[in-house]
C-alpha cells in the first residue's frame, strides 16, 4: 500500500546549520503520527519539505505516493497544513478567506463544507468579520479551516494548539479525532506530550536533525529503561548520599534503571534507621520516555 | 473558480477595498499635475505642431499613472505578504508558478487601467482629447502596464524589508516614469539627455502610448512597438523563471 507520507535521505543545510541530517520515515494511510523534538530538532524543516515550501538539498518526499517536486500539484492537493506561525490576510473576512482558499484549490461552490468547518470550529457567529478583529484562538482555527477547505486525505498540524485555552483545544482535537476516524492520516508536532501520548498511535522523535526514536506509542512507553519510585518516609532526612530528591507532591522520588538499585536503596535507608511507610512505583509517561531518549542520544 | 480566477479575485479585492488610498488618490495627483503644469507651461512651450501643452501632457500623465500603479500594485501585494507571512497560503496550494505570474500581472494591469482611465475619464472635462490609432494605444496599454506589473512581482519578490522596496520604487520606478517625456518632448532636451532618454524604455511606452492620440511621436511607433515587446517578453520571462526556481519564496 502506498504511504500516506513517505520521505528518503532528506538532508538540508541552511548556511551552516544542518536542519536534517537523513532523515527518512514512513506514514501509512489513516494513522495519527506524532513528531516529537526540542525546538530546533528540524520537525518544522521537515513539514516545510513535505509541503514544498523548502526545497532539501538531497532526498525525496512524496504525500500520497506523489512527488512534492515532480507531482508538486498532485501532492499539494492531497495535503492540509496548519502552519505553526499566526498568520492572516488582514484584508479578508473569515468567510472570504476560507472561500479564497477553495479557490487556490480550484474548488468551486465550496459554501457546504466551508459552512460545516466554521460550524465545527465554532467559527460559523464570526464568518462576517474582518481576520484583523479575532482573538488569537479565533485566527488558529481559522488556520486550521484553511487547512481543511480541500478535504485533503493527509493533514499536517505544525503546534496547533500552543497558545490555544483548554475550550478550543478539546475542541479541535475531538475534530481532528474524528478527522482520523473517517480515514484522514494526521501528522502533529507538539510540545505538549500528554496530547501526543493519547492521540497518537505512532511517535517519532528527532534531534538534532535526525530521528532518534521512532515506534508506537505504546512500545515507546513500555520500552522506557528508566523507572520511578516514590516513598514516604519517617524517622529520619535521608542524607546526601542516599540519591533520593524531593518529590513535588511530597515525600521522595526515586529514579533507576533496574530493579536491584531499589533493593539496595531500602537497604541503605534500614541501615540509617529509617523507615519507609509507603513506595508507590510510577508508570512510565512520555515525557519521561522522551527526556530519557534525548539525553541518551 | 480556477485557481488563477481565485487569485485574480483577491489580488482584485484586495486594491479594490482600499480604492481612496488606491485608485482615488494617483487620479487626485494627476489632476494636481496637470493643473500646475499647464498653467505654468501653456502657450510658452510648443511639442506637437496643432497640439496644445495640456492635451500633450494628458497621455503622458495617464500612462505614468497607470505605470506606477500596476508596479505598486503587485510589489506591495507580495511584499505584504511575505512580510506577514500570509504568502504561505499561495504556496501551500497547487497554483502553478505560471498561474501566479498570470494572476499578480492581470490584476496588477487592471489596477494600471482603471487609474489610467479615471484619469482619463476626468479630464474629458477639460479637454477634447481624439484617438487618432486605437490600435496602438491598446497596444502600448497592454504590453507597458504588463512590463510595469512584471517588475512589481520581480521587487514584491527580491525585497525582503520595505526599505528596500521604496528603493526599487524611488530609485528605479519613479526616474524611469518622470524622465520618460511624460512633460516634455524629449527633442526639447540638450544632446546628452537626448541621448539618455533614448536608453530608457518608459519613454518609448509614453511616445507609444502619445501616437495613438495625436499620430504624432518623437520616435516612430513601429520601432517603440519593437523596443517595448522586446522589454515585454524579456521581463516576464525574467520573472516567469524567479518563480519557477522559487528563488526568495521557497528555500
Amino acid at each position: 500500500m502506498t504511504p500516506a507520507l513517505r520521505v528518503r535521505g532528506l538532508r538540508k543545510k541552511f548556511r551552516t546549520t544542518l536542519a536534517l541530517d537523513g532523515v527518512s520515515l514512513d506514514i501509512g494511510p489513516g494513522e495519527f503520527f506524532g513528531l516529537l523534538g526540542p525546538n530546533g530538532a528540524g520537525k518544522t524543516t521537515l513539514i516545510s519539505v513535505i509541503a514544498g515550501l523548502v526545497r532539501a538539498d538531497e532526498g525525496e518526499a512524496q504525500v500520497m505516493g506523489q512527488d512534492v517536486r515532480q507531482n508538486y500539484r498532485d501532492a499539494r492537493r492531497a495535503l492540509g497544513v496548519v502552519p505553526q506561525e499566526l498568520v492572516f490576510d488582514p484584508f479578508f473576512t473569515v468567510r472570504e478567506t476560507l472561500r479564497l482558499q477553495s479557490g487556490y484549490f480550484g474548488i468551486r461552490n465550496n459554501d457546504a463544507w466551508i459552512g460545516e468547518i466554521m460550524e465545527r470550529l465554532d467559527l460559523a457567529q464570526h464568518a462576517a468579520k474582518n481576520m484583523r478583529a479575532l482573538s488569537g484562538g479565533m485566527k488558529r482555527r481559522v488556520l486550521v479551516a484553511q487547512a481543511l477547505v480541500h478535504k485533503p486525505p493527509v493533514i499536517v498540524l505544525d503546534e496547533p494548539t500552543a497558545g490555544v485555552d483548554v475550550g478550543l483545544r478539546q475542541a479541535l482535537w475531538e475534530f481532528i479525532k474524528d478527522l482520523n476516524r473517517q480515514g484522514h492520516t494526521i501528522l502533529l508536532t507538539t510540545h505538549y506530550l500528554e496530547e501526543a501520548e493519547s492521540l497518537c498511535n505512532r511517535i517519532a522523535m528527532m534531534k538534532a536533525g535526525r530521528i532518534v526514536a521512532l515506534d508506537s506509542t505504546q512500545n515507546l512507553l513500555a520500552g522506557s529503561s528508566e523507572h520511578r519510585a516514590c516513598l514516604q518516609l519517617e524517622g529520619g532526612t535521608p542524607s546526601q548520599d542516599i540519591s533520593l530528591s524531593p518529590s513535588p507532591e511530597g515525600g521522595w522520588e526515586f529514579s533507576f534503571h533496574d530493579y536491584s538499585e531499589l533493593e539496595q536503596l531500602l537497604a541503605r535507608l534500614r541501615q540509617a534507621d529509617i523507615k519507609v511507610k509507603e513506595l508507590q512505583l510510577l508508570e512510565a509517561d512520555l515525557e519521561t520516555v522522551f527526556k530519557d531518549i534525548m539525553n541518551r542520544s | 473558480m480556477s485557481g488563477f480566477n481565485a487569485l485574480f479575485y483577491k489580488e482584485i479585492l484586495r486594491f479594490w477595498k482600499v480604492a481612496f488610498q488606491t485608485v482615488l488618490a494617483p487620479v487626485i495627483s494627476a489632476m494636481l499635475y496637470l493643473m500646475i503644469f499647464s498653467h505654468v507651461l501653456k502657450g510658452r512651450v510648443q511639442v506637437f505642431p496643432g497640439v496644445s501643452y495640456t492635451d500633450f501632457l494628458i497621455p503622458g500623465l495617464v500612462m505614468m499613472s497607470a505605470l506606477q500603479n500596476a508596479f505598486a500594485n503587485s510589489s506591495s501585494s507580495l511584499i505584504q505578504s511575505k512580510i506577514t507571512g500570509n504568502i504561505i497560503f499561495i504556496l501551500l496550494s497547487p497554483l502553478s508558478y505560471f498561474q501566479l505570474f498570470a494572476a499578480y500581472m492581470a490584476a496588477a494591469m487592471v489596477r494600471g487601467l482603471v487609474v489610467g482611465l479615471g484619469i482619463l475619464v476626468v479630464t474629458l472635462w477639460f479637454v477634447d482629447l481624439r484617438i487618432l490609432h486605437p490600435f496602438w494605444l491598446v497596444t502600448y496599454t497592454f504590453l507597458s502596464t504588463g512590463i510595469f506589473a512584471a517588475l512589481g512581482i520581480i521587487a514584491g519578490i527580491w525585497a525582503e524589508k520595505f526599505d528596500q522596496m521604496a528603493a526599487f520604487q524611488n530609485f528605479i520606478i519613479m526616474p524611469l516614469t518622470f524622465l520618460s517625456g511624460v512633460f516634455y518632448s524629449i527633442h526639447s532636451l540638450p544632446p546628452f539627455w537626448l541621448i539618455a532618454s533614448h536608453l530608457n524604455p518608459v519613454f518609448y511606452m509614453t511616445d507609444g502610448f502619445r501616437y495613438g492620440f495625436f499620430g504624432q511621436s518623437d520616435v516612430a511607433p513601429n520601432i517603440s512597438f519593437l523596443v517595448v515587446a522586446g522589454c515585454f517578453v524579456a521581463i516576464s520571462a525574467f520573472t516567469l523563471l524567479m518563480l519557477k526556481r522559487g528563488y526568495k519564496l521557497r528555500y
